[in-house]
């Protein structure tokens, strides 16, 4: 199967070898952990076996492979078509050398490590897909779609950096644009009907998560912030409506775990906000930093957590034979996301008022990527966000490399020691 | 009973025992930073009994793990540190090897915010040693050295080594040591003011860290913010001397 996606076999055993241990030390080594995370284990120890299998089995039915890198391409619409939705974000410091032949030194390491792992060969996700969606989001990723899609086919969206009138339509048009493209690649019409079907498997996936975050403002806190990470990075790959169902039974068991108080650490343990980049699997570092160091993650406000999951596309009063108005209304839910590139973007400071206060967060990291100017730039106003609230805000600024994790300790422990 | 302190820096360890009760220093000692710390380390706090320790400093959990002594941050004893120095204090400075700290205090020694700069060597104490060397003084002479020069001789790159590289250029220009040596201390001192300006200026200031003997140092950072800085007795010692006061504290 490797060979046939083209992979270089010894690379991508090393990072599957590098993986496995990460994994282990970080996530089985955690205790009280909640039973259906035994899913997301098998999730993750399949991540490069049974997952990738079942794509390839999809495309030998006719099913396209669609690799997107951002929140902002709906997947409904390419469910719709019936093709297979994939996250391609990556999170791991492989492949920096091959990317730096081609990017700038100073790239951010999430751009760095996609285009290393393309160039690497080393993602049978990119491999396998038929071609993949980019976005105008930040200068970084909108240049690097010109490079990348010399290797790979790049379909690229332009996102607007405003929410003025003028831009919300040509997000509206360029939501026509790729079902157009869509409907081409696919050979399948995208009706109201096969739509309507796909917001609803796609809602329920959000409805899912943002019940697990409900659940988070429990003290003691049912689940390690690692853990609901990791739900959050398997949201963008696993089959939708297996990943709800088996998501909705870990609910089940937090719930009776917050009935019975009960938790994964003691009752008035630290709690910690997480705001800024993505964190992209498998980059794991600043959470387990954090909770090895004695606090609990109450919250991610990122594109890999309920920046990217908490709107759902609401259908109230809309004709439901009408492609058109539900596009619409598509493409109105996935205006509301507050990323960093957009001007002015008070909502993101709204939304990590409302998530402290809900979750019960006695502070906030904030995680910016080094050289990621959009998130970089506004730990400013959150700074003065957290002021207002009276909580304090810890700024970092990091890699994909473990060189830094000592200094980060400091600046985690300390920063612990102010919220105890 | 006695509480002792000892802050592992990446350049000397200090091991400060106090009276509990008073916070009186009754026994203070400093050794260079070497490569078998562990031992060294053991050595150095056999040399006084006391009832409770704490570690502090960038080598903390390596006496952790080796001899199960329990830790605080830098940050925090510093905080508590120069509390004890400087009663009300607001803010500490801490010029170190490897990095530069200012933390913001609420008065009593609680830790508002604080910043710390570990990336970039030119930032911190390390670069003045390695710009004095080049320049052939003794790193004692060094500040009083700089106040001699004439203020105009201009280091602009970020990178401590390219700052050195540019001492190297200057000298081959003929500039004078003296001017050198003032431009080496202008752009640490801008470097640290800018670091200060983000966490908020609020004195009394307290500047810790071996870079607080340094007068012309001093005297730039004060000229440029406005403000006295205030200089402990013993400046290298507040770390260990915060340590202290904070083992005292947790087993009063
Ligand atoms: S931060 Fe912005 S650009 Fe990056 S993945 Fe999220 S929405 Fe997309
Ligand atoms: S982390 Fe920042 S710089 Fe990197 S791709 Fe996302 S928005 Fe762009």
């Amino acid at each position: 199967m490797w060979t046939d996606l083209g992979l270089d076999l010894e690379a991508h055993a090393g990072l599957m070898n590098v993986l496995g241990s990460f994994y282990t030390d970080i996530y089985l080594t955690q205790t009280n952990r909640p039973k259906g995370m035994e899913y997301l284990d098998f999730v993750i120890s399949e991540v490069h076996g049974l997952r990738i299998e079942e794509l390839l089995a999809a495309k030998a039915q006719g099913r396209k492979v669609i690799g997107a890198f951002c929140l902002y391409v709906p997947e409904e619409i390419l469910i719709a078509a019936d093709a297979v939705s994939v996250g391609l974000c990556a999170g791991a410091d492989i492949g920096t050398a091959q990317a730096e032949q081609v990017l700038p030194r100073n790239t951010c390491a999430l751009i760095k490590s996609f285009f290393g792992f393309k160039l690497a060969g080393l993602c049978p996700y990119v491999e396998a897909c038929d071609f993949v969606i980019g976005e105008t989001t930040c200068d970084g990723k909108t240049k690097a779609y010109e490079i990348f899609n010399q290797y790979k086919e790049t379909f690229v969206l332009e996102v607007p950096h405003t929410k003025s009138p003028a831009a919300t339509k040509l997000w509206r048009s360029e939501i026509g644009r790729l079902v157009e493209k869509v409907e081409t690649a696919a050979g399948k019409k995208i009706t109201a009907a096969n739509l309507l079907k796909a917001i609803e498997t796609v809602n329920a996936k959000r409805a899912v998560l943002g019940r697990l975050n409900l659940l988070r403002a429990a003290d003691p806190a049912p689940i390690s912030g690692r853990d609901a990470l990791l739900i959050n990075q398997v949201a963008f790959y696993d089959d939708p409506v297996r990943f709800t169902k088996k998501i909705g039974e870990l609910c089940d068991e937090l719930e009776a775990r917050v009935a019975a108080r009960e938790g994964v650490a003691p009752k008035g343990t630290p709690r910690v906000l997480l705001s800024g980049c993505p964190m992209a699997i498998p980059n794991w570092k600043v959470p387990f930093l954090v909770e090895k160091n004695g606090a609990v993650i109450v919250g991610e406000e990122s594109c890999v957590g309920e920046r990217g999951t908490r709107n759902l596309v609401d259908l109230t009063g809309v004709d439901i034979s009408d492609r058109d108005a539900i596009l619409d209304r598509i493409a109105e839910r996935y205006f509301k996301i507050d990323c960093a590139v957009f001007t002015p973007n008070a909502d993101r400071n709204l939304h990590v008022r409302e998530m402290s206060a809900r979750n019960h967060a006695g502070g906030v990291i904030h995680y910016a990527i080094q050289f990621c100017t959009p998130y970089l730039m506004e730990a400013h106003g959150m700074e003065q966000t957290a002021r207002e609230m009276e909580i304090p805000l810890l700024r970092l600024e990091t890699d994909y490399s473990m060189e830094d994790a000592p200094q980060l300790e400091t600046r985690i422990q300390a920063f612990l020691e102010m919220i105890r | 009973m006695r509480a002792a302190g000892l802050d592992i820096g990446s350049r000397s360890v200090e091991f400060v025992v106090i009276e509990s009760e008073t916070g009186r220093v009754v026994h203070e000692r400093e050794i260079p930073t070497g490569p078998a710390m562990a031992e060294e380390c053991r050595l150095l706090v056999d040399e006084a009994p006391f009832d409770r320790l704490l570690a502090t400093g960038y080598g903390r959990s390596l006496v952790e793990v080796s001899f199960g002594f329990p830790t605080v941050t830098e940050i925090k004893a510093f905080g508590r540190g120069a509390q004890a120095a400087h009663p009300g204090c607001r803010m500490v400075l801490d010029v170190g090897g490897q990095d530069t700290k200012v933390i913001a205090l609420n008065g009593a020694g609680k830790v508002l915010r604080f910043e710390m700069n570990d990336r970039c060597a030119a930032g911190a104490g390390r670069f003045l040693e390695m710009t004095a060397a080049a320049l052939r003084y003794e790193i004692d002479d060094f500040g009083a050295a700089a106040r001699q020069g004439a203020p105009g001789t201009v280091i602009s790159s970020m990178c401590a080594v390219f700052s050195e590289s540019e001492v190297v250029g200057l000298m081959t220009k003929g500039s004078r040591r003296e001017d050198i040596a003032r431009a080496v201390h202008d752009s640490l001192a801008r470097r640290i003011v800018s670091q200060m300006r983000r966490v908020g200026i609020s004195p009394p200031i307290v500047f810790a860290g071996g870079a607080a003997r340094n007068p012309c140092l001093r005297h730039l950072i004060e000229q440029d913010i406005g403000q006295a800085l205030v200089v402990p007795e013993a400046p290298q010692r507040i770390g260990a001397l915060g340590a202290a006061m904070l083992a005292a504290e947790a087993s009063a």
